[in-house]
């Protein structure tokens, strides 16, 4: 039977005939936001008492304890060394408490902790070690969850000869507050004998637990999905605010590729890995400032677009493709300026001059006074959301969506021009800034439902999705293998996320990565060249189930990996070409050979 | 007390797991291999794993990334920028104007353009990336050199007073130090194996280390030789000196110091630098023994339980100097002999041309804090090649990390000169009285343990400083002044009339009250201090030297006897 044919959970007949009624009517999108808006409902209409049961935990679980840990941040041990002695001092307690030190902690779980004991050195001008400065700059920062329900005590370490005596305890202590938690225990700040006053707030903080079985719980406030008055797709883009932009190339790098982080806080836009963000772009202000001087017109010149009036200024901020020009607009611009030489353009004459010369250049060589601002509009394409594979895991991430962007930069006519999109990112899209963007879905690339094995080959950008892949798999705990191979150029300034797919790697979530830096070396090496020296085990991967994704920007890599892949199968399977051909065939009738270049 | 009544629950003697987890490490290290080939091979990383960063030291290799940008890369979600420095083993500090030629092109192309001289008469080429080492490592050893033992728990770099006057005794000393450090390295044939891919060879009869056994020392083990009047090399600050004795002007042989050491900690007072010990005379056929009696006392009895007090120094105050002196003769077979005596004027080095008894010229070039590259100002790098491609003598690096263009023929010194002041070298040898007489650690941005800035701010500070001297008319008043970015005391603080080390960015203990030749250690008088405490203070103790000072009296001596800080007579007492 179908979702719709089960008469709900104790449903009166009337009750499900409504929500039937509704629920045939809707479009997915519609219907997605609703469930998360009921499931608000519900749970703002649940009894404090039932909160104290935490995501994921059985009821039971919840009841008769709560849960416990540890964090440390320290840099030369002491911290660490007395983390692990409350630790000890827990279990012998009979509780049985999670330590780690901040520097391996993902903060977002923060929301989901109960109890919480820190011990915190202080390094600098009052700072934490830098191991822990991840995990401040998440708690300081916007994106820190509210904390009601958390209980916790800080022990601070410290050296009281320095100006910010134990300033990073300090600041968590401050902060955990502010956000909303509990206080246990008064902060105890230690000076560098610390032994004595850590080994008073150890016992006072264990104290502070209370009885191990049957604690009485702290509520857990209820978030119900704010009620918004629309669905949000293309024709309309939910607005959504920059909360990180940073590159993620290092120094020196030959080229720039940004990691951007979005809000989606209150849109209702879920997505699956392997989907792409559309985003809304505006032309960079200079060039429709130097755009409407060339054409000598102020920019409040109104007209009409998309059936609404507006101004000539806004139209090319926001409305209009006004960089690379197309023939449409070369024959309304040679009306309007009279120039002879663009009426007789054609063919590939016309494409060379196409590529070599933008709205601007043309605008710029073929001035033409007085020109009609409306007439103008028209010769133009309307401006175009460009889409973005989005590289974070709903699942893992909720209310965010990632971006990983590579800038678009390039001179023409001895000036430097930019991507309307990427150069946005680049240099006009700093916190707060606001996007409108929609949810591009595209169900021929997705993770296999089980666990399956998956090979992930991505070049530049091409990671994105994979990061998404693995944060997904990670949240789901699942067991499937998985194996990365990623190209870039340079080892030292372009290996996107190092640090994140090392993490993956240390925590079994990746199983085997490679990589390719294409200018590190004399020979230029790529992802297919690292596929090829280990056909034997692509082979049995293959021979075992594996799905394969190919992502990237570049026409070249698809055709080069698929030849790559083909030679392998040849080879391993010692089969002909064509039976290679039907083998990958048969993988990609089957959706287990997926591909998503751009 | 017998040798045999001795506490031994913290040596070598006691099972792996009493020990310092680094014991268990050397021990299962297989001599120093571990799994460096695989680190070297790893992909992902431009790092090698835990225990390889500790055993590649014994490589003379330290694994390091640039805290410039450690920050902004952890944003940027990349791992630090991993890069490794190698310590070249150079006894003595000699090298032929091939091998300078040499580092200077390995530095082009694989140690960014840089060459730093070090405290102890070496060299270290920094920013080396991990796929380059074994490149780095053949091409020193086309002018055989190499980086066995510059780091880790083994006798490091052996030092000699470069003695640029006293031609044939220089001769005599540092062939010993030579001698001594050929002796000391281990013999492992994990380096070889490593670093230049020989085949592992089918060992013989007996241990592959005689000397240092799998667990080798408990603690690095510094060797020092030095020629009085000038003690250059710091002597006090060596686990075990050699003092030349000479006698209507021949060597007969050295006074024996023993358990010196500059390296502290912040808050732990059972951490302290101490003056090596004169504990009698050797004749100089017997240094080689000599080595080998201290050293094994150390590896047998040094506590290998807590690596903060596994330097030689602590087993010298914890066992008592007799007791010491006794184990060493025990070994040695023979009772060694009264001390003789000696005397020290300076531990810096007289800069410019010197002429040696046996004719030949000697010109020691001023390196500010040993950093060896194109300045806007002066191109040193460059200078110093167009000199090693002309120079048919030696260079020396002296334990100022000065450089001694040494063993010039007379008739050569007006072309040298001429070098040198093409490329404006010569003008590096001005400055004040403070400033040919400082010295700085590398510290920021290679140096892991580095706490505050000190290679690059020292000469800042110093142009501060300079202004209150000029003031009282003292610029030209010789001033050791050392700084260094941690307690470690890279650059021998502890000895020097001002120093400072550094607890934070921005932030230094100063210590007044050392010995203008390194024969005694100063005492901290501010902890934990921003740059305008240390010059209000250093304003109030210079004026008043100034004025009362006595004739020929040395800035360290007037700040005790004038009040101004306490006097330390034992490394013991340094926290006191
Ligand atoms: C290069 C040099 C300073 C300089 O500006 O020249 C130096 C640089 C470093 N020293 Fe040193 N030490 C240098 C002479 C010294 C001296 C002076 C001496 O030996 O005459 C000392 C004090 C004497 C002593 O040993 O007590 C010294 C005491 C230390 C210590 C403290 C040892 C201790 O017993 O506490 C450390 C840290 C450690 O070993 O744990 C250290 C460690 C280091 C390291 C390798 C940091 C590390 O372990 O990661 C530094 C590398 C910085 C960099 O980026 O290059 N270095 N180090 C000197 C190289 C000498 C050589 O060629 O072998
Ligand atoms: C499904 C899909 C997923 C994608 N995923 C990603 C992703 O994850 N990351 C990512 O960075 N991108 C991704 N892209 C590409 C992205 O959508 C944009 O195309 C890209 O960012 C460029 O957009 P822009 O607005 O910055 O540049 P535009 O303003 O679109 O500029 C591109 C135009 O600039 C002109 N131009 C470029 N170079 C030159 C030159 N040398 N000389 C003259 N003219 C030139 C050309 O007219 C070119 O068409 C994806 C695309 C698709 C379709
Ligand atoms: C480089 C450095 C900077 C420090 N800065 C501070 C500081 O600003 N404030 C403070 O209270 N303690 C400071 N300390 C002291 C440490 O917090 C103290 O030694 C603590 O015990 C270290 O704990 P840990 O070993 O867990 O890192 C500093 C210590 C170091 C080494
Ligand atoms: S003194 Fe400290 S900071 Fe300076 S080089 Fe040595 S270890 Fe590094």
């Amino acid at each position: 039977m179908t979702l719709l044919e089960f008469n709900g959970p104790g449903l009166s007949e009337e009750q499900w005939k409504a929500v039937r009624g509704v629920a045939t009517a809707l479009k997915p999108q519609q219907a997605l936001w609703l469930s998360g808006y009921f499931a608000g409902l519900a749970d703002a209409a649940r009894p404090e008492a039932a909160h104290a049961v935490p995501a994921g935990l059985p009821p039971a679980a919840g009841l008769s304890a709560r849960t416990l840990t540890i964090l440390y941040a320290s840099e030369t041990g002491n911290g660490a060394g007395l983390a692990r002695r409350l630790a000890d001092r827990a279990r012998a307690a009979g509780l049985d408490p999670l330590l780690a030190d901040m520097a391996d902690y993902k903060p977002r779980r923060l929301k989901e902790e109960q109890d919480l004991l820190i011990v915190a050195s202080t390094h600098g001008e009052g700072a934490p070690p830098t191991s822990a400065a991840g995990f401040f700059e998440f708690v300081e920062g916007r994106k820190a969850p509210r904390l009601e329900g958390l209980r916790y005590a800080v022990l601070a370490l410290g050296d009281s000869t320095y100006e910010f005596f134990c300033g990073a305890g300090r600041r968590i202590d401050d902060r955990l507050a502010a956000l909303g938690a509990e206080r246990l225990r008064d902060r105890v700040e230690c000076d560098v004998d610390y032994d004595e006053p850590a080994a008073g707030w150890i016992d006072a903080a264990l104290a502070a637990l209370g009885p191990v079985a049957g604690a009485a719980a702290a509520p857990v406030p209820a978030v119900p999905a704010a009620p918004v008055a629309t669905v949000h797709d293309r024709t309309n883009p939910f607005p959504a605010i920059v909360i990180e932009n940073l590159p993620l190339t290092g120094r020196g790098s030959s080229k720039e590729t940004r990691h951007v982080e979005l809000s989606l806080e209150g849109s209702g836009l879920t997505f699956a890995p392997g989907d792409a963000l559309g985003v809304m772009p505006r032309n960079d202000p200079a060039l429709v400032e130097a755009l409407l001087s060339a054409l000598g017109l102020s920019g409040g010149e109104t007209l009409e677009l998309k059936g609404a009036e507006t101004t000539l200024g806004r139209a090319f901020g926001e409305g209009l493709e006004i960089t690379a020009a197309t023939p449409r607009f070369l024959e309304r611009w040679a009306e309007l300026s009279g120039a002879a030489a663009l009426k007789d353009l054609a063919g590939d004459a016309r494409s060379a001059f196409l590529r070599e010369n933008h709205v601007i250049d043309i605008v710029r060589r073929y001035p033409a006074r007085g020109v009609d601002a409306a007439a103008l509009a028209a010769g133009l394409r309307p401006l175009q959301p460009r889409l973005y594979s989005i590289a974070s895991s709903v699942t893992a991430i909720p209310d965010e969506v990632h971006l990983t962007v590579s800038t678009v930069r390039y001179d023409l006519n001895g000036e430097e021009r930019f991507g309307v999109a990427s150069g946005q990112f680049s240099r006009h899209a700093g916190p707060e800034t606001v996007l409108p963007v929609h949810v591009q879905e595209n169900p021929r690339f997705r993770l296999p439902a089980d666990d399956a094995p998956i090979i992930m080959i991505g070049a530049g950008t091409g990671v994105a999705p994979y990061r998404a892949f693995l944060q997904e798999r990670e949240a789901r705990g699942t067991a499937g293998r998985s194996w990365l191979f990623f190209g870039e150029r340079n080892f030292d300034s372009d290996f996107l996320y190092q640090t994140e797919w090392q993490g993956f790697l240390k925590d079994g979530v990746l199983s085997r990565m490679n990589v390719a830096f294409s200018r590190d070396g004399a020979d230029r090496t790529y992802v297919q060249h690292r596929l090829m020296e280990e056909a034997r085990d692509v082979y049995a991967w293959l021979e075992e189930g594996a799905h394969l994704y190919v992502c990237g920007d570049g026409a070249k890599l698809a055709p080069d990996v698929h030849r790559t892949l083909l030679a392998i199968v040849e080879a391993q399977g010692r089969c002909g070409k064509a039976a290679a051909a039907d083998y990958l065939g048969a993988l990609q009738e089957s959706r287990r050979y997926q591909i998503d270049v751009y | 007390m017998t040798l045999l009544e001795t506490d031994r629950s913290r040596d070598i003697s006691q099972p792996l797991e009493r020990l310092s987890p680094d014991e268990t490490m050397k021990v299962e290290s297989d001599q120093l291999r571990g799994t460096i080939a695989e680190g070297l091979a790893a992909p992902l990383t431009a790092a090698v794993p835990g225990d390889d960063i500790k055993l590649m030291k014994f490589h003379g290799l330290y694994q390091q990334d640039d805290r410039d940008i450690r920050d902004e890369r952890r944003r940027q979600k990349l791992e630090p920028a991993y890069r490794f420095m190698a310590r070249v083993r150079l006894p003595g500090g000699v090298l032929t104007p091939s091998q300078w030629l040499k580092l200077d092109a390995l530095a082009r192309d694989h140690a960014g353009n840089t060459l730093r001289l070090t405290t102890r008469q070496t060299f270290q080429l920094h920013h080396l990336h991990k796929k380059n080492l074994r490149a780095v490592m053949q091409g020193l050893r086309d002018v055989l050199l190499d980086t066995k033992a510059a780091c880790g728990d083994d006798a490091r770099g052996v030092m000699a007073s470069i003695n640029p006057a006293l031609s044939a005794l220089h001769a005599e000393v540092y062939t010993l130090a030579r001698a001594a450090s050929d002796h000391a390295t281990p013999k492992t044939g994990a380096y070889p194996e490593i670093w230049y891919g020989e085949e592992r060879q089918a060992r013989g009869e007996g241990p592959e280390e005689p000397m240092y056994g799998r667990t080798y020392m408990p603690r690095k083990f510094k060797i020092g030789f030095v020629i009085p009047p000038v003690n250059d090399i710091d002597v006090h600050a060596q686990d075990l000196g050699f003092i030349a004795i000479v006698e209507d002007g021949r060597l007969v042989g050295f006074n024996v110091a023993v358990g010196g050491g500059m390296g502290r900690t912040d808050q732990a007072p059972k951490t302290y630098p101490r003056l090596a010990s004169v504990i009698g005379f050797v004749a100089k056929d017997r240094v080689i023994e000599t080595c080998d009696a201290v050293m094994g006392v150390q590896r047998d009895y040094g506590d290998r339980a807590d690596r903060s007090r596994a330097r030689f120094k602590y087993t010298v105050d914890d066992k008592g100097l007799d007791w010491i002196k006794a184990a060493i003769e025990d070994r040695l077979g023979f009772a060694l002999e009264a001390a003789r005596p000696y005397a020290f004027t300076t531990n810096g080095d007289t800069l410019g041309w010197q002429r040696g008894e046996d004719g030949r010229e000697h010109y020691t070039l001023r390196v500010e804090n040993g950093r060896v590259r194109n300045f806007e100002a002066v191109a040193l790098f460059d200078g110093l090649r167009a000199v090693a491609e002309a120079h048919r003598g030696t260079f020396r690096v002296t334990p100022n990390q000065n450089l001694v263009i040494a063993e010039v023929e007379a008739a050569d010194r007006p072309a040298i000169a001429a070098l040198l002041n093409a490329h404006g070298l010569d003008a590096l040898n001005g400055g004040s009285g403070l400033r040919r007489n400082s010295m700085a650690c590398v510290a920021l941005p290679t140096c892991g343990l580095a706490m505050a800035e000190s290679e690059r701010y020292l000469p800042v500070l110093t142009d501060k400083i300079d202004a209150i001297l000029a003031a009282h008319g003292l610029s030209d008043e010789p001033i050791t002044i050392r700084m260094t970015g941690c307690p470690n005391g890279c650059a021998r603080p502890y000895i020097a009339e001002i120093a400072l080390t550094g607890r934070a960015p921005g932030k230094y203990n100063l210590y007044l009250g050392g010995g203008f030749a390194g024969q005694r250690l100063n005492k901290m008088v501010l902890e934990n201090v921003a740059e305008p405490a240390i010059l209000a203070l250093l304003g109030k103790v210079i004026a008043d030297f100034a004025g009362n000072r006595r004739p020929g009296e040395h800035f360290g001596d007037f700040a005790i006897r004038a009040g101004h800080v306490a006097e330390v007579t034992e490394g013991r007492h340094f926290n006191d």
